[in-house]
């Protein structure tokens, strides 16, 4: 990729900021896509209006703190798109010379947004967990806060594999992000040892999330699917697109933990965590956002954190500085997971502990202790470099 | 070693009338509510004080009088007297305070208020709140140079010492430090300033005279994971030739030359060591494990783990209180 380019606009921009007593400015945007969706199964997981973008103001927030110690200020645009809107929207803010830009969005639509930025700007993905986008899909400007889908499914297979649990009931969805995520967990299984004892597919089969007879034929129908399967430990539900993992818990046939996409989940955030001084997180998002923190929250704070510690660390570096600063072994960044979080580089996903959570606590933070690596323990969650297929 | 200890140990008791003339240990417990307090001699804990929500900070006037105790979760400062174990009216602290420094005269006192991005200054006598110092992003660690001059807050979010002048509460300078700074601890001649940094697994060593950091202290023991080795509570000896360095879930406290600033040995202890403190003659060294319930007694002349001692629920702070 060309730096020059680059080095160019982030010369231009902070060129008013040369002066001695000037303050760096640094202006950064979050673009989020609304795809018209299907409800969730549950009005809990309703989203937010400022879904993200509450993350974000944050993120800048604690930036612009910093920053007054610094002589740097931050500034952040929320972006609100549709999947029409996005790509205008994204030429509008690389034109704008905004060169941090988050992006919330599914991943052909992130791809898409990376590609407008080309060498102007880096896109920093918070919210598609696709393993794709890392891999064969991946892009020399995409860093990604968001885990991806194989280390979210690693995290829970060394906790199954901890636990002994090794026989897994895999229960897929019927769209293709269900499918990529169930191969995810096919492939956690064979690294870390478990076996699938039996996969079905749960076909979407349409129609309202909700109606007014509630749970009565939930009820019949999810002992009915789980029915005559092999002795298993555990149902590890692969439903990225929420259709039915949610009804799986106390439903299933055999009375077995749900894991996955229900049960315990593996997020990189929870309003429960409070290890590793996440409290302080928590505190500081509910007193601003007036809700609890979600996982796109989390990664968007994460999303701007990067920018202002790089920021502070290069001591008001332009944009070719702090992109090679991010990449460096140099660059780490705190964000309440008990150790320092840094950068893949080669595919740009940032390395990070996952929590598996149920509803009301943290179960357990991977990596598991017993799971080795000889560069990062965090290494064993996800692709690592002789595995990847980045290219970039 | 040992032999030399209880020799000590025998003697002070000899000339004591009674356990009530040894030296005390409070420990605070954090997920038990509650303060241990422990005999120096017996090492046994002799009392429990409850009645307190996440306590965490713990530290003693200069007279040994009164210990203050950060409860965090009742959001204030609690006082005891160290000899009765009575509580004492409690001082306002700022939301969520988490660790403290008394200046060296006894008053006031420094708070940090991680929620609020601010220190709180509190006058011990008139409990009023004196200033509120805007800092950075988690405010944590607190340190005070030997003349009283300098108070030191470390900001966990923006990762800087901020050196606030006690009479003017201004902050004047900012030094910055690796990931997650957690505690700022002075050598006793004031010419350096010891900072931990927890994620980013260092201690800086900064020069108050230059306002830089002058050498980074570093951390490797064989078979532990690098991102284990996470420094926290710091302490120097009265002699000022010795550091020591707790590294949390790493298990170990870090022995560091101060002339040389290289880590001469590491000693196994609890698990999840965060807080040290000496005893009053400095012979000992007392460790709070926060995974293992425990403390751990260092003898500081052998650098040898003598003990550990089972204490309430989730050890945090830990001071010491001369025998009265």
């Amino acid at each position: 990729m060309k730096k020059s380019g680059w080095l160019l606009v982030a010369t231009a921009l902070v060129a008013s900021a040369a002066g001695a007593t000037a303050d760096t400015d640094y202006r950064a945007a979050v673009l989020r896509v609304d795809a018209p969706g299907p409800m969730p199964i549950s009005r809990l997981d309703l989203p937010p209006a400022d879904l993200g973008f509450a993350g974000a103001a944050l993120g800048t927030a604690d930036n612009a703190t910093t920053g007054s110690f610094m002589k740097q200020k931050f500034a952040t645009e929320m972006v609100r798109a549709t999947p029409e809107t996005a790509e205008a929207e994204m030429q509008r803010l690389v034109d704008a010379g905004v060169w941090w830009i988050v992006v919330l969005a599914d991943a052909d639509t992130t791809i898409r947004l990376a590609d407008i930025a080309g060498d102007s700007a880096l896109v920093v993905n918070a919210a598609a967990t696709d393993d794709r986008l890392r891999g064969a899909d991946c892009r020399a400007n995409l860093l990604h806060i968001a885990p991806s889908d194989a280390m979210l499914t690693d995290a829970v297979a060394q906790y199954l594999v901890w636990k002994k649990w090794t026989d897994w009931f895999l229960i897929e969805g019927s769209h293709p992000e269900d499918q990529a995520l169930a191969a995810a967990y096919r492939r956690a299984a064979t690294k870390f040892g478990a076996s699938i004892v039996e996969e079905r597919v749960f076909e979407d089969t349409g129609g309202a999330r909700r109606t007014d007879s509630g749970t009565v034929q939930v009820q019949e129908q999810m002992p009915a699917f789980t029915q005559r399967v092999p002795d298993h430990d555990v149902v590890v539900a692969a439903d990225r697109a929420g259709v039915f993992a949610a009804h799986l818990p106390y439903h299933t046939w055999e009375p077995r933990p749900v894991v996955g996409s229900a049960g315990m989940v593996p997020e990189s955030w929870h309003p429960a965590h409070e290890a590793w001084g996440a409290t302080q997180f928590q505190t500081r998002f509910e007193k601003q956002a007036g809700r609890f923190a979600r996982d796109e929250d989390y990664q968007a704070w994460a999303a701007l954190r990067v920018l202002g510690e790089a920021a502070t660390r290069t001591k008001g570096g332009d944009f070719a500085s702090i992109h090679d600063f991010v990449l460096s072994d140099g660059f780490d960044l705190a964000a309440f997971k008990g150790q320092k979080l840094t950068f893949r580089d080669w595919d740009g996903q940032l390395r990070q502990p996952i929590l598996l959570t149920t509803d009301r606590v943290v179960v357990s933070v991977s990596p598991q202790a017993e799971f080795l690596h000889q560069v990062s323990q965090l290494d064993t969650l996800g692709i690592d470099r002789p595995e990847t297929a980045c290219r970039k | 070693m040992r032999s030399t200890r209880f020799g000590i140990l025998a003697a002070t008791t000899a000339l004591a009338a009674g356990p009530a003339l040894a030296d005390r240990i409070f420990v605070t417990n954090e997920k038990g509510n509650s303060v241990s307090v422990l005999d120096s001699e017996s090492l046994e804990v002799i009392h429990t004080i409850e009645g307190m929500q996440r306590p965490r900070g713990i530290t003693a006037s200069p007279d040994g009088k009164h210990v203050y105790v950060c409860a965090s979760d009742d959001n204030l400062v609690r006082v005891y007297d160290s000899a009765t174990y009575e509580e004492l009216p409690s001082l306002p602290s700022g939301p969520d305070p988490e660790l403290f420094v008394l200046h060296p005269s006894g008053n006031p006192l420094y708070i940090a208020n991680e929620d609020d991005n601010i220190v709180t200054v509190v006058d011990v006598n008139t409990r009023q709140v004196l200033a509120e110092v805007p800092v950075g992003v988690e405010p944590e660690g607190m340190g005070v140079s030997p003349d009283g001059k300098i108070v030191v807050n470390t900001s966990e979010t923006t990762n800087m010492a901020h050196l606030i002048d006690t009479t003017s509460f201004e902050i004047v300078e900012n030094v910055l430090v690796d990931s997650r700074p957690r505690f700022a601890q002075y050598t006793p001649d004031g010419k350096f300033l010891l900072v931990s940094a927890e994620i980013g697994g260092t201690v800086s060593v900064i020069d108050p005279a230059l306002q830089e950091v002058v050498h980074k202290i570093t951390f490797e023991v064989p078979g532990v994971l690098p991102e284990a080795l996470q420094p926290v509570g710091v302490r120097v000896t009265a002699d000022g030739s010795k550091a020591y360095v707790a590294l949390g879930p790493a298990n170990r406290v870090a022995v560091v030359d101060t002339a040389t600033w290289e880590v001469t040995d590491y000693l196994l202890v609890g698990q999840r060591v965060w807080q040290l403190a000496f005893s009053p003659d400095g012979k000992f060294l007392y460790t709070t494990n926060g995974n293992s319930n425990d403390i751990s007694i260092i003898d500081v002349a052998t650098d040898k783990v003598l003990k550990s001692v089972q204490v309430g629920e989730q050890p945090w702070g830990v001071v010491t209180v001369p025998s009265p």
